[in-house]
């Protein structure tokens, strides 16, 4: 079964964290992209900043455009900062996996995924 | 874990210090208010856990605070008298989006007064805005602390001597605001990318705060395409600073810099948010810089780069920006495209403007010497040396004198 690993958090605290700090997460990030990558595939996206991003909302009335809009977006909120894909044995060992990312700047979401297609060489 | 709250404080003080100056309209007040809830978050939070909406806490407990300080101060008749409605309990919840875009956008521009020179502009939003120790800011700008004190002290003092409008600003005074705004911004950023004198060219620490701001701005007007472009002008140069400077601490220019070492990941950022600045249909500076930065950022080499499409945007830029350090640079990129005897005498209109400009004095320098006339160029880099260039200038501008006269001396 495939497990997506979703992450969590407020955009721009990693950002703001002393270097230390930052390297303690990002030394999760590279184990865990380490362990995923001896035992197969595995995909990873990493979300820029809110500010980026540009809404096609529904189109308002029956026959007309989608509404193409600039935000805005609560940045302080909890916001989608990005995920991981890969197939696990079972649901307790992608949430093993899971810790190993896990610090006090994101919350993460372990759930099942149906592969919906496609392909992407990696960047 | 007090490390993870001290970010959570940095990230929300902006917004926080903004409505607190709304409510109490004193800086003074607003800023201890604000320390004095971060101390009780501190406690609280370490033992509860983070509220839910930690802007909407801090906000509440400062306000409380706030209110606390005045009644108890001998200011209370005078503050009282001015704005009693201010005073009604808060709910705790985050204020309006659009109350709050005004609530920081007014801060900022009361960190722009016009009677601060533009050095003291930048160094009140660091010590305000950012919540950064005069020691840091002191040091950001190569100077002592008990100068930065007193200046940032003298600074405030003007400040409250002169009243901003606190009702909601019109389209046009927002308009005006934020051009300000985002000018002191981008003034942050080049006074840490290239200080004016010292030994130590770069300091990240006002790059870094700087793209915080234009973050900041780029976040509360989501729809104008010049904030999303500054951010993205910013990201672009920030993401050379490793390659600007050689492992012995050599300023290495643009041309010679290995590109391998760029940012990809700021450069990406930056390529997204300038494509959302041109779907905004708009024209402005930064749009356009942020377009000729985007062209040396994708270029694979000096070779790559497409110099008549940056040719044309210093053109537009001189449109908009008719200055003659603009129009320098629209030849710059013209001697890329016809040579340095062109762009020689394209020059030459410029003589007396920038006769103290020294990168005028050091772009002729090098276009002398690509075009071989060694004796003239070796005069012009001598020329940059009387205009006081920072020390890592003056290493590179030794070495192309010597080139010079090495060239000289095989003939």
């Amino acid at each position: 079964m495939i497990y997506a690993i979703t992450i969590y958090g407020e955009p721009g605290v990693f950002e703001a964290l002393p270097k230390d700090r930052q390297n303690e997460v990002m030394s999760g990030h590279s184990a865990l992209q380490s362990a995923l990558s001896e035992r197969g595939e595995f995909v990873s996206m990493k979300l820029m900043p809110p500010t980026s991003a540009v809404m096609v909302e529904p189109a308002p009335t029956e026959g007309s455009a989608p509404l193409i809009t600039d935000g805005p977006f609560a940045e302080t909120k909890e916001n989608f900062l990005g995920f991981y894909a890969a197939e696990f044995k079972d649901l307790d060992e992608a949430l093993e996996y899971a810790k190993m990312i896990s610090s006090p700047v994101a919350r993460l979401e372990v759930r099942p995924v149906a592969w919906a297609g496609g392909v992407i060489s990696s960047v | 874990m007090s490390d993870w709250l001290e970010v959570t404080f940095t990230l929300h003080r902006p917004r926080a210090l903004a409505a607190l100056i709304r409510m109490f309209r004193d800086i003074d007040i607003a800023e201890e208010a604000f320390a004095d809830a971060c101390l009780k978050a501190l406690i609280v939070w370490t033992n509860d856990g983070e509220p839910r909406d930690p802007l909407a806490w801090l906000l509440t407990t400062a306000r409380n605070s706030g209110l606390d300080h005045v009644r108890k101060s001998q200011r209370r008749a005078a503050i009282l008298s001015r704005h009693v409605e201010e005073f009604k309990p808060v709910p705790a919840e985050t204020p309006d989006p659009d109350e709050m875009r005004d609530d920081v956008l007014r801060l900022l521009f009361i960190c722009c007064h016009p009677e601060l020179e533009r050095r003291d502009q930048i160094a009140i939003a660091l010590r305000v805005v950012l919540g950064l120790s005069v020691d840091e800011i002191a040091s950001g700008f190569l100077i002592k602390p008990k100068t930065m004190e007193q200046r940032i002290t003298r600074a405030k003092k003007k400040i409250a001597s002169n009243p901003v409008a606190f009702e909601t600003p019109s389209p046009a005074e927002r308009g005006a605001r934020l051009g300000e705004v985002s000018l002191m911004v981008y003034l942050m950023f080049s006074e840490g990318w290239s200080t004016s004198a010292g030994p130590k060219q770069i300091k990240f620490t006002l790059c870094e705060e700087a793209i915080r701001l234009a973050r900041l701005l780029a976040a509360l007007f989501p729809a104008m395409g010049e904030q999303a472009a500054l951010l993205a002008l910013l990201l672009f140069q920030h993401a050379r600073r490793r390659a600007r400077i050689d492992p012995e601490g050599k300023l290495v220019a643009l041309d010679d810099q290995d590109r391998s070492l760029w940012d990809r990941a700021n450069i990406a950022e930056a390529t997204g948010l300038l494509q959302k600045a041109h779907r905004t249909g708009h024209q402005g500076v930064y749009i356009i810089q942020a377009a000729i930065a985007a062209t040396h950022a994708h270029a694979a080499s000096v070779d790559h780069t497409d110099w008549a499409s940056i040719e044309s945007h210093y053109a537009a830029l001189y449109a908009l920006q008719p200055t003659p350090v603009v129009r320098l640079n629209q030849i710059a990129a013209q001697a890329k495209l016809h040579g340095p005897i062109y762009a020689l005498k394209a020059m030459e209109p410029l003589a007396q403007e920038l006769s103290t400009y020294r990168w005028y004095h050091a772009m002729r320098g090098g276009l002398l010497q690509e075009a071989g006339d060694h004796h003239a160029a070796i005069a012009a880099f001598e020329t940059v040396m009387t205009h006081r260039p920072t020390t890592p200038e003056r290493v590179v501008i030794t070495e192309r004198i010597k080139i010079s006269q090495e060239s000289l001396r095989g003939m």
